[in-house]
């Protein structure tokens, strides 16, 4: 038996403001983007299955929060990301969207609410911080915009058909303006700001606390029912539903187009405009539309035994891709991927595990929602 | 620390051998071992009647969270595997010693079980490994 070989542990890991909880509720530490985060808290299948039928919470403290701030913050943002912020013009409202190079490959991808007219705040990944905040910066600069970030702020997620109750039970009438939020918007609640987001295709709410409150606010969640849930389980989570991971399912060689992610990408003008908006990218990926795109991403479920698990090869009738991630998904029962593929490929692959070829079909994902299997 | 049984034989990569009347050996992997990798969602045995050699690569163990090899800790030859472990692999995870044993083998030399670690030695190993 070989363990398979984990990340390079940092010199100096990080810990949240949430670490002693971890330990109190027995979470096996791992390292993560060099910080010292919990994989599992006794079971990732449990773990997986509380999310789906009732709630659990994650802390995504190592997640960071940016406030972006200034006169012309709005056309900066049009510039910078691939998604157009004139799409979130109310306060609270959330968007997602990639962060491109010019040659359209994705940097990073975050989500970005609407403040007020001249502040919006930012949630980048963890593992690229360094390398975004240095794009983010060189790109402002000359435009009078400020970028701050919120370090003191650690961010609990609390996920499940009964999350957002439980929320409220917990957190009393702190994030009473929450209540009546639509999904995709925010509020601020004192000095948390409440999302309707997540990362696991059920309902709930992403909490951004001071530090110095994080713990009491776990504790309180803890006490409303809500089980600690560790990474393991926030990726066979995401994965059901059908989003992607940067790093693994995009990165800085693949566009958005081809990362399933054009949904994110505003190419026409914005209502009421005539002209297109010019941002970073995005003639890379005219260009690339235009000469037609190649590969495109997938689900696939295993039919025969096994698990699949990101970079397997996977065979075509019109020739090979690549699965980007894959595992065991414990709503299904049977594991499952993403995958990159040629854009014509359909119905049925094989994937070539330890020098076999198994059968798996290709469908669209997510493959799994608030609670339920899309697939029988 | 782990539950490390008395009457086995242990590897250096975390399987466990016990020797049976007849002579043939029963193979699985350890409590430490199926700590380590969680959940157990797949299970790929060797074929009955396959020859290995110690060190061999001949199962491998499947958690949610990654695939792992598990090695022959012996020369010798398949004579069964534990058919169970295809419905149910999650028995590795609540029985690593007894009902999720993995294969059997017949050793060629069954002198080669004595130079595999005692309970001792690998309890040894796991509190290095703590380190």
């Amino acid at each position: 038996m070989s363990q398979a070989p984990s990340s390079q542990p940092q010199p100096q890991p990080q810990r949240t403001p949430l670490f002693e909880q971890h330990l109190a509720a027995d979470a096996k530490i791992v390292d993560f983007a060099g910080w010292e985060m919990p994989i599992h808290y006794g079971s990732q299948l449990n773990e997986h299955h509380q999310v789906r039928n009732d709630a659990g919470m994650f802390d995504v403290s190592h997640m960071v929060v940016l406030d972006l701030t200034g006169d012309k913050v709005t056309d900066f943002l049009r510039h910078l990301l691939a998604n157009d912020v004139a799409r979130a013009q109310t306060p609270g409202k959330a968007l997602y969207s990639c962060l491109l190079n010019e040659n359209g490959g994705v940097i990073d991808d975050l989500i970005v609410y609407f403040m007020t007219d001249n502040w919006y705040r930012m949630v980048v990944n963890a593992g690229t911080r360094d390398k975004d905040l240095a794009w983010i910066t060189a790109q402002a600069e000359g435009t009078g915009v400020e970028i701050t970030e919120r370090a003191e702020l650690a961010m609990i997620a609390v996920q499940g058909p009964n999350a957002r109750d439980k929320a409220h039970t917990a957190l009393g009438a702190t994030i009473d303006p929450a209540r009546d939020l639509k999904p995709f918007f925010a509020a601020e609640c004192g000095e948390l700001y409440v999302a309707r987001t997540g990362y696991t295709g059920e309902d709930g709410y992403e909490i951004m606390v001071p530090a110095d409150q994080a713990g009491a606010t776990w504790d309180a969640l803890l006490a409303a029912g809500v089980k600690p849930i560790g990474l393991g389980a926030r990726d066979t989570l995401r994965l059901e539903a059908g989003m992607n991971l940067y790093g693994q399912d995009m990165n800085e060689e693949v566009s958005p187009l081809e990362a399933g992610l054009s949904w994110t990408v505003a190419l026409k003008p914005a209502e009421g405009e005539t002209t297109d908006r010019d941002f970073i990218g995005r003639a890379a990926l005219v260009k690339q539309k235009t000469a037609g795109l190649v590969n495109k991403l997938v689900g696939l479920i295993l039919e025969d035994r096994g698990v699949l698990r990101a970079h397997q090869k996977v065979v075509t009738e019109c020739g090979e891709g690549e699965t980007t991630s894959g595992t065991f998904s414990p709503t299904l029962g049977k594991s499952i991927a993403l995958a990159r593929v040629p854009v014509a490929a359909s119905e049925q692959c094989h994937v070539e595990i330890r020098g076999k070829q198994l059968t798996a079909r290709i469908v669209k994902y997510p493959f799994a929602r608030n609670g339920k299997s899309l697939f029988e | 620390m782990s539950n490390v049984p008395t009457e086995l034989r242990y590897t250096k990569s975390h399987e466990w051998v016990r020797t049976e009347a007849d002579g043939s050996v029963t193979i699985g992997i350890t409590e430490h071992a199926q700590e380590l990798l969680g959940d157990m969602v797949f299970i790929e045995l060797p074929e009955t009647e396959a020859n290995y050699t110690a060190g061999d690569e001949c199962a491998v163990v499947e958690s949610v969270k990654a695939a792992s090899d598990v090695y022959s800790p012996i020369t010798g030859e398949i004579t069964a595997v534990n058919e169970d472990l295809a419905d149910s692999p999650e028995t590795v995870n609540q029985d690593a010693f007894g009902a999720g044993w993995m294969f059997k083998m017949q050793p060629e030399d069954a002198g080669e079980i004595d130079e595999l670690m005692d309970a001792d030695a690998y309890q040894e190993l796991l509190a290095e490994e703590d380190h």
